[in-house]
C-alpha cells in the first residue's frame, strides 16, 4: 500500500481522452503524409516522362529546329559555368564573413548590422536580385548581358546561406580547441586555419554545396542578367551570354509553342538529378563526418 | 574566444594583421551589398514615382501598352496568393513539426526529413513546370473551371515551396522547449496530445511565428513558379472567386515584362518602382521575424 504510487483507475473520461489523443495522431500522420506524397509524386512524375527523352545525344548535343529537336548541352555547359562563377565570387566572401563573426566579432550594434544585413539579404526576392544585377553589373559597369553578370548577382543572393552555414559549423567546434592552439603558443589565425577549420570543413562544405544547387536552379535572377533564349553555342568568354538548364526549361514550356512534351519533361528530369544529386553529396558529407566526428 | 597569444613574431603579427582586416571586410560587405541592392533599386525605380502621380501609381489597371501603370491589381494579387498559400501551409507545417518532433518514431524520422530537405532543394521553375503541366489540368477537370492556372493552383505550389522552412524553424522551435515542461504535464495527468496543444506548442508560440514570417516571406517573394502557374492576368482579385481565376502578382509581373522593355522608359521605371515595394515588403516581413529570433538569442534561449 504505502509507498507504491496508485494509478488512477481508467474512467470514462480518460478514456475519451485517450480516444481524442489516437485520433489526434492520426491526423498528424496524414498532414505529414499530405506533405511528403505529392514530393514523391512530382519526382516520380518527372522520371516516368522525362526518361524516355534522356539519350546522349540529348545531354551532349546541340539544340536543333529552334530547340524542338536535338540536346541541352549547352544549357547543362552554361549553368556549371554560372555556378562555377558563382562559387568563385561566393566562397571566399562567405566563409571570410562567417570567419568574420564566429572568430573575431564582439557582440556590438555593427556585429548586429551585419546580422541583420545577412537575414535581409536572404529574404529579398530572387526577381529583385535580378534587377539588382541589370541595374548594376549589365548596365552601370558595362558587363552586358553576360556569365559575369549573373554569377556576381547569384554569388551576392547566394551569401546568407553560405555564412550562415559556415559560421553555425565554426560554432560547433569547441572553444577548447583554440585555447589549447593558444596556449601552445599559436597566433588566433594559426589556430583558426590549422585547428578550427579543419573541424568545421564539412559544415562549410555542406553549406556551400547547398548555397550553390539553390544559385544552379535559380531563374529569376539570370532572367536579365545571363540567359540567352536560344544560343546554339558554347559559351566562349565570361563576357558571353549562354542558355541555362533552369531558364531553359521555362522558355520551352512557356515561351514556344508546339514545343514535344518530351524535351520538356527530359530537360526537368537533368535538372532535377544535377540539384538533387548535389543535394545527396551534402547530406552525405554532413552525415559522415558527423558520425566521424570524436567530440 | 578573447584568447590572446603569447610571443609572435612581426611577421605573424603582420599576416594576424592581414587576415583579420581580410575577413572583417568580408563581413561587412554584407551591410555593403544590402545598400548596393537598395541603392540601384531606387537609382531605376524612383524615376516612377516622380513621373506617375501616386493615385495613379495605385490605380486599379495595370496596362502597360496604354501607359497606364497601376500596381493595385498586382499588389493585391501577391497578398491574396501569400495568404492563401500560408493558410495552406501553417495547418500542414506546424502538424508535420510536432509530428517529426513529438510523436514519430526515429525511423518515420529519418524518411521524413530528407524528403523535405529534397522539396527545399528543388528549383521552383521545375515545380512550376510540373504545376503547369499536371496540377493546373487535374485542377481544372476537378472544380470544372476554364482554365487551372489559377490563384488557387498557384498558392498551392507555393504552399509546398514555403513548407520546408517552415517545418524546420517551428521544429526548432519546438525542440527548444526544455523537457521538464512536458515532464510536467504529463505528471499532472495530461495526456501527450494534451501537453503539445496545451502546453509545448504556445511555449514555442514565438518560433512558430517566426516560422509564419519567413514561409510569408518566401512565398511573397517567389517568382518562377507563381508566373508559371497563376495565368498572370492583371485583374483586380477583390472577391473570393477570384481564387479559381488567373491572377497576377508584383514579382511575375517583373520576371515577364522586364525583357521586353526599352530601358529608362517608364515602364522600366515601374518594374523598378514594383522591386522596390518588394524590398520593402520582404525587409520588413524579414525583420520581424529576426526580432523574434534575435529576442530569443538574448534570453539565451529556453533551454
Amino acid at each position: 500500500m504505502f509507498g507504491a504510487v496508485r494509478v488512477q483507475p481508467a474512467n470514462a473520461g480518460s478514456a475519451r481522452r485517450y480516444l481524442v489523443q489516437r485520433l489526434g495522431f492520426g491526423l498528424l500522420i496524414l498532414a505529414a503524409l499530405a506533405v511528403v506524397i505529392p514530393i514523391l509524386f512530382v519526382i516520380g512524375a518527372i522520371v516516368v516522362r522525362g526518361l524516355p527523352a534522356i539519350s546522349l545525344e540529348f545531354i551532349f548535343g546541340m539544340p536543333r529546329e529552334g530547340m524542338k529537336a536535338g540536346g541541352i548541352w549547352p544549357a547543362i555547359v552554361g549553368t556549371v559555368l554560372l555556378t562555377l562563377g558563382t562559387a568563385l565570387v561566393a566562397i571566399p566572401i562567405g566563409v571570410g564573413g562567417a570567419i568574420y563573426l564566429a572568430e573575431y566579432a564582439k557582440d556590438t550594434p555593427l556585429t548586429r548590422a551585419i546580422r541583420l544585413a545577412i537575414v535581409n539579404l536572404a529574404g529579398i526576392p530572387s526577381v529583385v536580385y535580378g534587377l539588382f544585377g541589370l541595374g548594376l553589373f549589365v548596365l552601370f559597369l558595362g558587363f552586358g548581358t553576360s556569365i559575369v553578370a549573373g554569377a556576381l548577382t547569384l554569388a551576392i543572393m547566394t551569401l546568407p546561406v553560405i555564412i550562415s552555414t559556415a559560421e553555425e559549423a565554426l560554432r560547433a567546434v569547441p572553444v577548447e580547441f583554440r585555447t589549447v592552439s593558444a596556449s601552445l603558443g599559436g597566433t588566433r589565425w594559426q589556430g583558426i586555419r590549422n585547428i578550427v577549420l579543419p573541424q568545421a570543413l564539412p559544415g562549410i562544405i555542406t553549406g556551400v554545396i547547398l548555397g550553390l544547387l539553390r544559385a544552379g536552379g535559380e531563374t529569376a535572377p539570370i532572367l536579365f542578367t545571363v540567359a540567352a533564349f536560344y544560343l546554339p553555342r558554347l559559351p566562349q568568354s565570361p563576357l558571353d551570354q549562354t542558355m541555362t538548364l533552369p531558364y531553359h526549361l521555362y522558355v520551352i514550356s512557356t515561351q514556344v509553342p508546339g514545343m514535344p512534351l518530351e524535351i520538356q519533361y527530359g530537360t526537368a528530369l537533368v535538372l532535377l538529378v544535377l540539384v538533387l544529386s548535389l543535394n545527396l553529396l551534402a547530406s552525405w558529407i554532413r552525415g559522415y563526418y558527423r558520425r566521424k566526428r570524436q567530440w | 574566444m578573447a584568447v590572446t597569444s603569447g610571443r609572435s613574431t612581426a611577421g605573424s603579427r603582420w599576416s594576424e594583421f592581414v587576415v583579420e582586416s581580410l575577413v572583417r571586410v568580408a563581413g561587412f560587405s554584407t551591410i555593403g551589398f544590402v545598400l548596393l541592392i537598395f541603392l540601384f533599386l531606387a537609382r531605376e525605380g524612383v524615376p516612377f514615382f516622380l513621373d506617375i502621380p501616386l493615385s495613379e501609381a495605385f490605380g486599379q489597371f495595370w496596362y502597360p501598352t496604354f501607359d497606364i501603370y497601376g500596381t493595385l491589381p498586382l499588389i493585391l494579387g501577391s497578398i491574396m496568393v501569400t495568404i492563401t498559400s500560408v493558410a495552406i501551409a501553417l495547418p500542414l507545417g506546424l502538424a508535420t513539426a510536432v509530428f517529426v518532433r513529438e510523436v514519430a518514431p526515429s525511423w518515420a524520422r529519418d524518411i521524413l526529413k530528407p524528403l523535405i530537405e529534397v522539396l527545399a532543394g528543388i528549383p521552383s521553375v521545375v515545380l512550376g513546370f510540373f504545376g503547369m503541366t499536371l496540377l493546373a489540368p487535374a485542377m481544372r477537370e476537378v472544380l470544372g473551371i476554364p482554365t487551372g492556372l489559377t490563384a488557387f493552383t498557384g498558392s498551392l505550389v507555393l504552399a509546398y515551396m514555403a513548407l520546408p522552412t517552415m517545418i524546420s524553424v517551428a521544429e526548432d522551435a519546438l525542440d527548444a522547449v526544455p523537457k521538464s515542461y512536458r515532464d510536467a504535464s504529463l505528471a499532472m495527468g495530461a495526456t501527450q496530445w494534451q501537453t503539445i496543444w496545451r502546453v509545448v506548442v504556445p511555449a514555442a508560440k514565438s518560433g512558430i511565428l517566426t516560422a509564419v514570417m519567413l514561409g510569408m516571406g518566401r512565398a511573397i517573394g517567389e517568382t518562377m513558379a507563381v508566373m508559371m502557374v497563376t495565368g498572370n492576368a492583371g485583374r483586380m482579385p477583390l472577391s473570393l472567386d477570384s481564387l479559381i481565376r488567373p491572377v497576377r502578382t508584383m514579382t511575375a509581373t517583373i520576371a515577364a515584362e522586364m525583357g521586353e522593355v526599352a530601358q529608362g522608359s517608364t515602364h522600366y521605371h515601374a518594374l523598378f518602382g514594383i522591386g522596390i515595394a518588394l524590398f520593402v515588403i520582404t525587409f520588413m516581413i524579414n525583420l520581424a521575424a529576426a526580432s523574434a529570433i534575435f529576442q530569443k538569442r538574448r534570453r539565451g534561449g529556453l533551454r
